[in-house]
């Protein structure tokens, strides 16, 4: 019996990590600059990762607070897995909103990046004291997006992994295949 | 004719019209977005010449809010660095130099000279990808699909 369903098991324990329907990486860009916010899309998208622009903070907030709304009607295409946000921005700055994202229970652990033209330590110890991922200087190079985006896959793999693990090691204890069995279906 | 293209994008790096940022932008555009640079280069005209309209009129004014000014001119250097615009950006950073001196005269100097510099990059932009599209596409778009 086991021995049936182990490769179905390993096969989905070793298949790729899933974001949203696509499998892609969803962010959420905010910057009020036009020719800023046509440059972060254009990088986002040749780095493979699906992107929403914005052009303020309330913007920002408002989609991620439509987001909560349909979420609970399950449509996991709309979760957003990173923000990316300009520092200086008119309304809300950029740190504004960083501080209501982590302050929110909803939001709080998706990874907020602030961008900033200018250099300026107070100002990146800040953001980062704040809960900020990273802190990149404009113009942001292609290299950093690619770098992001690759650790933030790494981490949503190991969690997917780890799932999967844990979900593969609870379907084997409810039968009542001896140890060994068991340990070949751990990856 | 391609290789005029590659000649007068040359001499605009060389002249310090351009620097690297124009060759990252070049390096997003591809088969399916051929047309991205020169997209951004109408965006970035679009918005410049808006604030220089702002501007314009605060400095027209006489009564020099030199922390509106140096807002604006924020504004203005960030996206003429994002598009790899040198001269126009070494103007902006001199105008907010002169803003946070509270130099009026520096500020009105220097604003003339930048309105020089945007209005001659506009000009041998236009050129260039009037050039480029004539040459056809090959020229233009770097990244292979």
């Amino acid at each position: 019996m086991a021995e049936v369903l182990l490769p179905r098991k390993m096969e989905i324990a070793n298949g790729p990590s899933k974001f949203g329907s696509a499998h892609l990486l969803h962010v959420l860009a905010v910057d009020d600059s036009h020719v800023d916010r046509k440059f972060i899309e254009r990088l986002l998208r040749v780095s493979s990762c699906k992107v929403t622009v914005v052009d303020s903070a309330t913007r920002a907030l408002q989609y991620l607070g439509l987001d909560v709304e349909k979420k609970s009607v399950g449509l996991e295409d709309l979760k957003v897995n990173l923000i990316m946000t300009d520092y200086s921005m008119p309304g809300m700055t950029g740190y504004e909103l960083l501080k209501k994202i982590k302050e929110s229970s909803a939001f709080r652990d998706i990874p907020v990046v602030v961008m900033s033209s200018e250099n300026i330590l107070p100002r990146i110890d800040r953001c980062l004291e704040e809960g900020a991922e990273d802190f990149l200087l404009k113009p942001v190079k292609l290299s950093d997006v690619t770098r992001l985006r690759d650790s933030l896959m790494k981490v949503a793999d190991l969690s997917f992994t780890k799932k999967r693990e844990l979900e593969t090691e609870h379907a084997y204890s409810l039968d009542s295949s001896p140890r060994s069995q068991l340990k070949r279906a751990k990856i | 004719m391609q290789r005029q293209v590659a000649l007068v994008k040359q001499s605009l790096f060389d002249q310090g019209y351009l620097d690297e940022q124009f060759m990252e932008l070049e390096d997003l555009q591809d088969d399916a977005n051929p047309n991205f640079v020169e997209e951004v280069a109408t965006l970035y005209f679009k918005d410049s010449a808006r604030l220089i309209n702002n501007i314009d009129q605060a400095l027209e004014r006489g009564s020099f809010d030199f922390n509106r000014l140096d807002s604006y001119m924020h504004q203005f250097k960030g996206s003429s660095t994002s598009i790899g615009a040198s001269k126009v950006k070494t103007e902006c950073t001199m105008f907010r130099e002169y803003c946070r001196a509270g130099n009026a005269e520096g500020c009105l100097r220097t604003f003339q000279q930048l309105k020089k510099e945007h209005a001659t990059l506009r000009k041998k932009l236009e050129h260039y990808f009037q050039m480029a599209r004539q040459a056809g596409p090959k020229e233009t778009a770097r990244r292979p699909k």
